[in-house]
């Protein structure tokens, strides 16, 4: 499932620095709930990972080492060691170790340019991390928390219905 | 007949133990095992608590040693052999007749199996890795069709294991040079078929290119299925010809042969894919697991799913029913 045109069109619009501030609390909370990648990413932590959802007009490059997080918009990709675009959806459920990285690129739902060894490593270290994005937003958000990780989940499953992996 | 499956991850491991396998087999993350990838394998103080995950949950754990050793460096397998018996394995793969030969004297209670790379496919093989070093399994190559596994079976005293589901090599297992030839480095001595660090991809327009070292080995259309980027998956000119000249990107799948693999005497079935993420080990793993009580047209059903995370979303059932001779 695609990020549906009128909830990714504002972010053409949405102030980057804003974006970035919450994109930055997130990776904030998944490395603090899971400090084990980084023992599994060993050298590679230092390397400039690009996420590229395809169905919105953002870029995210992570530096895991330095806890780096950047955004950016356009159609150029920023520059990166390692990169990885597909729809958000797929990218999310990839960071979860929800679906198999070989079986999406495989069906073409992935493409992966750059550092191909740094990419496996993250891949990997991120398969290994058991990382449920929708409780660790649901730590970010106090009383609100049964709310969002509910919501969050209900989006997960309708997104990725009938996703072979 | 027992389900071997795969983890390259602690957590693949506990998704490979809670989905209803018997054994699951694993490596270190060093060049001791064939799957010596980024960010994948298991720690000493990992194998040691998975170990004791599946030991509390009646399922096995296999330690895969199955590269060869480097001369003068011999330690490094052997202190992996020693850590691994220390740990608890159920049993060791190994394929270097000189590793068998160390764990066989030092440590003869030991369970030990004949790894695939080994490539003793025959019955004089077989038996002599039995007689020196008290093999107690072979995994067979994936050269052999369901006869012919039957009556090896017969004639040979060690349980057999055979691949089932997953990536399938170019049949030449333990002696492979494809890998060698690109890049250098190999899965029989190094652990890597076809390394990351030597992997390419470039997007051209709705157009996937693949290369590794210096050979661009494939080019995709526009959603064509993709397969993994060694050599023997490649496309090759050939005369006037152009396609795969070794074997088309596709996975193994024996699901259909699995009453006829049971009659010719297999012990257990091996899923190949300590690569793979934990969301295939699981599913692959509960689905054959289901497949082994089910009949046929059931089997059919629950296998064609699988399918779609194969590579080049195809299965063949390879040389077990080798229809080109």
């Amino acid at each position: 499932m695609l990020v549906p045109s009128v909830l990714a069109k504002p972010l053409d619009f949405a102030p980057l620095a804003l974006i970035e501030h919450f994109a930055r609390r997130i990776f904030d909370r998944v490395l603090k709930v899971h400090p084990d990648l980084f023992e599994r990413l060993g050298d590679y932590r230092s390397k400039r990972f690009c996420f590229s959802p395809s169905d919105l007009p953002l870029h995210f490059v992570v530096i895991p080492e330095g806890r780096v997080v950047e955004v950016s918009r356009g159609i150029r990709q920023p520059t990166a060691d390692a990169v990885i675009s597909g729809p958000l959806f797929i990218l999310l459920a990839l960071l979860e170790g929800r679906c198999d990285g070989d079986a999406l690129f495989f069906s073409r739902d992935l493409m992966v340019t750059g550092d191909i060894e740094a990419m496996l490593a993250l891949r990997n270290a991120l398969d290994d991390s058991v990382i449920d994005l929708a409780a660790d937003l649901g730590g970010m958000t106090g009383p609100l928390a049964p709310l969002v990780i509910s919501t969050a989940r209900y989006i997960r499953s309708r997104a990725l219905r009938g996703k072979a992996l | 007949m027992e389900l071997i499956c795969p983890a390259g991850t602690p957590a693949a491991f506990k998704e490979a133990v809670d989905a209803g396998a018997d054994a699951v087999y694993c490596g270190f993350r060093d060049e001791t095992n064939a799957r010596n990838f980024p960010g994948l394998n298991f720690s000493r103080e990992e194998l040691g608590q998975s170990i004791v995950y599946a030991k509390a949950r009646n399922v096995q754990t296999f330690v895969a040693l199955n590269t060869f050793m480097r001369a003068g460096c011999e330690s490094l397998w052997h202190k992996a052999a020693d850590d691994a018996v220390r740990l608890g394995a159920s049993a060791l793969i190994l394929a270097d007749f000189g590793l068998m030969a160390y764990v066989a004297e030092t440590y003869p209670q030991q369970r030990l199996h004949v790894s695939v790379q080994a490539s003793a496919s025959n019955r004089e093989a077989i038996r002599f890795l039995v007689d020196a070093f008290g093999a107690r399994r072979v995994v067979l190559p994936r050269i052999l069709t369901v006869q012919d596994i039957a009556r090896l079976t017969r004639q040979i005293d060690c349980e057999v294991e055979v691949f089932a589901f997953g990536g399938l090599c170019v049949m030449a297992e333990g002696r492979c040079s494809l890998s060698s030839y690109a890049t250098g480095k190999s899965p029989n001595m190094n652990g890597v078929c076809s390394p990351a660090s030597h992997v390419k991809y470039r997007q051209e327009g709705a157009e996937m290119t693949s290369e590794l070292g210096d050979y661009t080995i494939n080019r995709y259309g526009p959603g064509e299925a993709a397969g993994y980027p060694t050599l023997c998956k490649g496309r090759f000119s050939v005369g006037e010809e152009s396609g795969y000249a070794f074997e088309d990107p596709v996975s193994l799948d024996v699901m259909d042969h699995l009453d006829a693999l049971r009659d010719a005497g297999v012990s257990a079935l091996k899923i190949e894919g300590r690569q793979r993420g934990k969301a295939y080990v699981a599913e692959v793993v509960a689905t054959l697991k289901k497949s082994l009580t089910a009949d046929a047209s059931g089997r059919a059903a629950l296998i064609s799913r699988l399918r779609l995370m194969s590579e080049g979303q195809r299965t063949t059932s390879g040389a077990f029913e080798k229809r080109w001779r």
